[in-house]
């Protein structure tokens, strides 16, 4: 029974649990009703608050936040709920709006709050450069997360100070194993081999902690074309340079990387979780799992380099 | 040759046959798209003929319940998105098809109200799902990602949609131009017209929705929409004979492919934007030079009314 209340097996039992019934806050009406933007957010706040927080995900595993639209259940549990969670940095731009026109009055936590945010992407010259809200691809920055959390639940419920310390405590401890592990992968791989093909838009952070350069011709990640030029160029450089790190997304159509990858004479790897975790059964059900899964697929595509 | 003609070949090669040569995804492209042009362009001029140009933006919302049945039935699996959207979207021809034979309704009118109800209930079914994915922005492709699969699909739609163009050339013309002709005659159940008029009707929207539904997968919405109806708009402004405007349709579909690959691939654009705008190019040059279009109109003393 113990086991059971382990912060990891109660944060993907209670995921589990409410994705597929979403209007479950009130189960247990001592709990803290929390709502989290998105799936990776709710995983955190439950990790911290633990037993004392009911957690509901707007934004679920598997699905894209980029095209959210809150349904009317949504504003109900938002407006049940005592504390909403958002990353910020404009990553759920609809959740201010979704707060305001449920009438929601409880607290709002930025949990990107003191990260210095990337511009993002930096290549392309023409664009407005804009924050990349993705700052949860460094671990480190997930620590700052975990901190702004803990602090918003305490205010909450100071009662539980010292639980919500402790939990956000042992969990940073696991980031930084987590970081420690991740260098080490990489440490195998001498720093001009990092190179990975992908049409994710999400690893800036990741590619500036870790030293990798993700190449994705403008347009593979945006709801804009590419040209034809862009793609021929992609191709010479991936043949030029011997690349084999090819990683296809696992949210949109992968024929486009798939065909430039056949072209180029190379064969995609694993599918990356970059937004939200994936599913309690694949490889990407918690924060934790998500990056050890990202960080052994990219090792191992960028050794064949 | 001279050093100056082996200049120009060179250049030429560089220019026009090089970015085929050396990039498989050049050649997949331009394959689709002369395949799409062949078939899809005819098509579109008999949709100009019955008043349904916009046809095809309809039913890009339209196959959205097939498509969510698919999602929902078989997770995300491009098959079974599409065989769902092919289905919805037969579905829905045939029943705004039905519509306007046996009630006083327009085609165009019937099919506005059933592609409607289609995309309401495709969004129902999605958000009942709870899924927060764009399925169509999953399930449409785009001009450089086309791969064996859609080439095949293509192809093979393209040749069907020929044959059957072909086989039943005065049958489908006859029901665009005068229905209410074409039913008197098939009422006798005699002559080159044999079946009733409805059939005619139905096989013609079935083809259209083929080819659409196959364009829209390997090439995106724009290509499948933009090559159908552009070189037949323009087409029609060159010749009187339904003949001449439908080869003339492929024609310029198939130029507008080319061109716009090459300077997709040249000035660094997007492709299949570039493509359409060829065909928007060409679509200008008819407004101003086609017998149709506007300068002859002018150059012409206005001997007749018309």
């Amino acid at each position: 029974m113990k086991k059971l209340f382990h912060p990891w097996c109660a944060a993907f039992f209670v995921a589990a649990s409410l994705l597929p019934l979403t209007p479950s806050t009130t189960l247990a009406a001592d709990k803290l009703p929390v709502v989290a933007s998105f799936s990776i957010l709710g995983d955190l706040v439950q990790v911290v608050g633990g037993d004392r927080v009911a957690v509901t995900t707007l934004v679920g595993a598997d699905q894209d936040a980029h095209v959210f639209q809150p349904k009317p259940t949504d504003a109900k549990n938002l407006l049940q709920s005592k504390l909403l969670v958002t990353n910020g940095l404009g990553f759920e731009p609809w959740a201010q709006k979704l707060a305001k026109s449920a009438g929601y009055k409880g607290a709002v936590v930025v949990a990107a709050q003191g990260i210095a945010s990337r511009t993002s992407p930096p290549e392309k010259p023409n664009a407005k450069p804009e924050a990349d809200p993705h700052a949860w691809q460094n671990p480190n920055h997930v620590a700052v997360y975990v901190r702004n959390i803990a602090q918003a639940l305490t205010q909450l419920e100071p009662a539980s100070a010292s639980l919500f310390k402790t939990n956000s405590e042992a969990y940073i401890a696991e980031l930084q194993i987590l970081d420690t592990w991740a260098k080490a992968q990489f440490a195998a791989v001498p720093v001009q081999q990092r190179k990975v093909i992908t049409s994710h838009d999400a690893f800036g952070y990741f590619a500036a902690h870790y030293q990798v350069t993700f190449l994705a011709p403008q347009g593979l990640s945006t709801e804009g074309e590419p040209s034809a030029k862009q793609v021929a160029q992609l191709i010479r450089q991936i043949k030029a340079e011997k690349i084999k790190a090819v990683f296809v997304e696992n949210m949109s159509n992968p024929k486009l990387l798939a065909q430039l990858a056949k072209d180029a004479g190379v064969t995609p790897g694993a599918a990356l979780y970059a937004d939200a975790l994936s599913a309690a059964d694949k490889p990407g059900a918690s924060y934790l799992k998500m990056m050890r899964h990202n960080v052994s697929a990219l090792s191992a595509g960028m050794q064949q380099n | 040759m001279s050093a100056a003609g082996w200049q120009i070949t060179a250049t030429a090669y560089e220019l026009c046959i090089a970015p085929f040569a050396e990039f498989a995804f050049m050649r997949r492209a331009w394959v689709a798209a002369l395949a799409l042009s062949l078939s899809a362009a005819p098509l579109g001029v008999l949709l100009t003929l019955r008043r349904m140009s916009l046809l095809g933006d309809a039913l890009s919302h339209a196959i959205l319940p097939g498509v969510a049945v698919g999602f929902m039935v078989f997770g995300l699996s491009l098959t079974a998105m599409a065989v769902g959207g092919v289905v919805a979207g037969m579905l829905v021809a045939a029943f705004a098809g039905l519509v306007s034979r046996s009630t006083a309704l327009k085609e165009d009118a019937s099919l506005a109200a059933v592609y409607l109800i289609a995309l309401a209930l495709g969004v129902v079914l999605i958000s009942r799902h709870g899924t927060q994915l764009d399925l169509l922005h999953i399930l449409f492709g785009s001009a450089l990602s086309v791969d064996t699969q859609g080439l095949a699909m293509v192809a093979s739609v393209a040749s069907i949609s020929l044959l059957a163009l072909a086989a039943g050339y005065r049958g489908f013309v006859a029901e665009s131009f005068d229905p209410v002709f074409l039913s008197a005659v098939s009422q006798r159940k005699r002559g080159p017209f044999g079946g009733k008029a409805w059939m005619w009707q139905q096989g013609f929207l079935m083809l259209v929705v083929l080819n659409l539904v196959a364009g829209f997968q390997t090439l995106g919405t724009l290509m499948a929409v933009g090559l159908m109806m552009l070189p037949a708009v323009s087409a029609r402004l060159w010749h009187g004979a339904l003949p001449a405007q439908l080869v003339n349709a492929s024609a310029q579909a198939m130029l507008a492919s080319t061109l716009g690959l090459l300077l997709s691939y040249h000035l660094d654009t997007a492709s299949g934007p570039t493509i359409i705008g060829c065909a928007g190019a060409l679509y200008g040059l008819s407004l101003l030079f086609a017998p149709g279009g506007w300068l002859p109109r002018a150059v012409r003393p206005a001997h007749r009314v018309a």
